[in-house]
């Protein structure tokens, strides 16, 4: 409660981050929470990956970002998985499967982050990360929605992306049936895929969303209306998971931060969702891409420029 | 406080400077000279407004030769030093047009945190030597690798990029003339602690040198603590790293939770 005060009083700006180990203004903090909530809002994704390099942009120790972004991924997979719970858009069996396969690709993950840590490459790694997924699906989004909104504007009706209801990915074994999407599916590339979205997850603090949407839709073909909220619900306990064992092998997780960044990320995203039901679908799209390739950008920028100190220190020797 | 001390100081030491008045000029003082320190304050409390803190240490120098301390030939040097750790330095290089994290060298329990005071400039040229071989600055701190190291060669790049990042962190300070006489024996030294100060036992120590040679040091012990929440959030973090995980998800999910409350629409 006396974090309130502090922000309430106006007496100072300034915030201790216990774990961070540093003061950083606070008002900072909250805009950067209502800005990453209200762009999560809008264009509907979780915003882990705004949130992980904006901190790490405003000196926040990539470690305490990474452990921190998954733990505020938690607060805003929530609030979007209950409304999807209620509209009944929610496969629980199918979440279960993708569940099982993000619990152990977040263990793998924690264990790699701590093993390039050790070896002091984290950093680069996370960046590196970051720059591939970013520029690629930035990218890749910005080509959709241009030719969405030439389409657009020729007024030609949208083709239905579905073409042949069947691929590779259909005919593995393990077959499963998910009543609720309406479909029959090999558990494989269900837990092959939340193994690789658990291990983005712990390694980029990342709820994954923008991966896993598409990939539910194009690879494994489940009906569209159900991928979100799906995703939403193995999101909420991959992060959740996540935080707990970053928190208990890296002691990682700043409860202050997260706290600051989850509160002004919920208030913004209720704003950010009234501005997305204005905007055009391609349009949104359009300006999301952009804006992650910007991001993505801006990270790459830092890897090949040269550093201003080629020299970096470090607290603790091999094996802290 | 810190004036009725000096007060009190002085009060004690009218006496002692009359005693010396009547020795005649030039004739060296009998006894040793001695140093006595205080600080304003033996613990530093971190809170959520924490911005760093100043540290005031005030001291006296005893039977202090008049003469020597006209021309100037005492020193005093005060530090604060910050717990001992561990620290490794990673050099960069270029790979494929990507800075890469390839050298990397460990220095065995250097202080984290390390602020310096002096009467005066510590890089002067005309400095004496035995001052520098005391330990005693920045410049001077022990530095030793340990562990394999791939190119002897390079161990001075790496110390040199120790201190000057350390230095351009704000947790290495060097204050020139930061030491001021109150009165001829009376001194206070004036040390920043920066706002990332590492919790732990900090160390005050005050050196008096006489013509570059040390006489004698005294040294205080100074706890940084962190306090309140703050404390309770890092000691949970550690010792029961698994109930802090619980809590943090804990709070995420009512945070979510309450929020699809409050902004629920139908």
């Amino acid at each position: 409660m006396r974090l309130f005060c502090f922000a309430l009083s106006g007496s100072t700006v300034t915030i201790y981050l216990p774990i961070a180990e540093l003061s950083v203004n606070i008002f900072i903090i909250l805009g950067m929470g209502a800005a990453v909530g209200f762009l999560s809002g809008m264009f509907g994704v979780g915003g882990g990956f705004l949130i992980t390099p904006l901190l790490i942009f405003y000196n926040i120790p990539p470690v305490v970002a990474v452990a921190t972004g998954a733990n505020q991924v938690v607060a805003s997979s929530v609030s979007g998985a209950i409304t999807h719970f209620r509209r009944g858009t929610l496969d629980m069996k199918l979440g279960s499967v993708l569940l099982v396969g993000g619990l152990g690709g977040a263990t793998v993950g924690v264990w790699i982050f701590s093993w390039l840590r050790r070896v002091g490459q984290l950093d680069l790694f996370i960046s590196l990360l970051y720059v591939i997924l970013l520029t690629t699906i930035g990218g890749l989004m910005l080509q959709e929605s241009l030719r969405a909104m030439r389409k657009a504007k020729l007024n030609q009706p949208l083709p239905l992306r579905r073409p042949g209801q069947h691929n590779w990915v259909h005919r593995l074994p393990l077959k499963m049936r998910f009543k609720k999407s309406k479909i029959y599916l090999s558990a494989i590339p269900v837990v092959t895929l939340g193994f690789l979205i658990g291990i983005l997850t712990s390694i980029m603090g990342v709820g994954g969303g923008f991966i896993m949407v598409p990939a539910m839709i194009y690879l494994l073909r489940i009906p569209t209306n159900v991928v979100v909220g799906t995703s939403l619900f193995q999101i909420i306990f991959v992060t959740a998971y996540t935080t707990m064992v970053q928190a208990a092998t890296n002691y990682s997780v700043d409860i202050v931060l997260a706290f600051i960044l989850m509160v002004a990320g919920v208030i913004g995203a209720q704003y950010g969702v009234r501005v997305g039901q204005k905007l055009r679908g391609e349009q949104l799209r359009a300006l999301l891409a952009l804006l992650v390739l910007a991001v993505g950008i801006r990270l790459a920028i830092g890897l090949f420029i040269r550093p201003q100190d080629l020299y970096s220190v470090a607290v603790g020797g091999i094996g802290y | 406080m810190f004036s009725r001390f000096v007060l009190f100081l002085s009060l004690m030491l009218v006496p002692a400077t009359q005693g010396l008045a009547q020795i005649p000029m030039g004739e060296p003082s009998t006894g040793k000279e001695g140093l006595d320190i205080g600080v304003s304050t033996n613990e530093i409390a971190i809170t959520s407004d924490f911005r760093g803190a100043d540290l005031t240490v005030f001291g006296a120098m005893t039977n202090a030769d008049d003469l020597l301390l006209a021309i100037g030939n005492y020193d005093i040097i005060v530090t604060l030093e910050g717990p001992r750790d561990y620290a490794t330095v990673r050099k960069k290089e270029r790979i494929f047009g990507v800075w890469v994290n390839t050298d990397s060298m460990i220095f065995e329990q250097v202080p984290e945190s390390y602020s310096i005071a002096s009467t005066r400039q510590l890089d002067d040229p005309t400095q004496l030597p035995p001052i520098n071989t005391a330990g005693v600055g920045i410049e001077h701190l022990a530095l030793n690798p340990t562990g394999y190291i791939r190119d002897v060669g390079e161990l001075s790049d790496f110390r040199a990029a120790y201190r000057r990042l350390k230095l351009a962190g704000g947790l290495y300070q060097k204050e020139a003339s930061g030491v001021r006489f109150v009165s001829s024996s009376l001194f206070r030294a004036s040390l920043r602690l920066p706002a990332n100060v590492p919790d732990g036992v900090h160390i005050v120590r005050a050196y008096l040198f006489k013509s570059g040679t040390l006489l004698t040091q005294r040294e205080i012990p100074l706890r940084v603590v962190k306090t309140g929440l703050e404390q309770a959030i890092t000691d949970t973090a550690h010792n029961q790293p698994f109930a802090y995980g619980l809590l943090c998800v804990l709070i995420a999910l009512v945070t979510g939770w309450g929020a699809s409350i409050v902004f629920r629409k139908d």
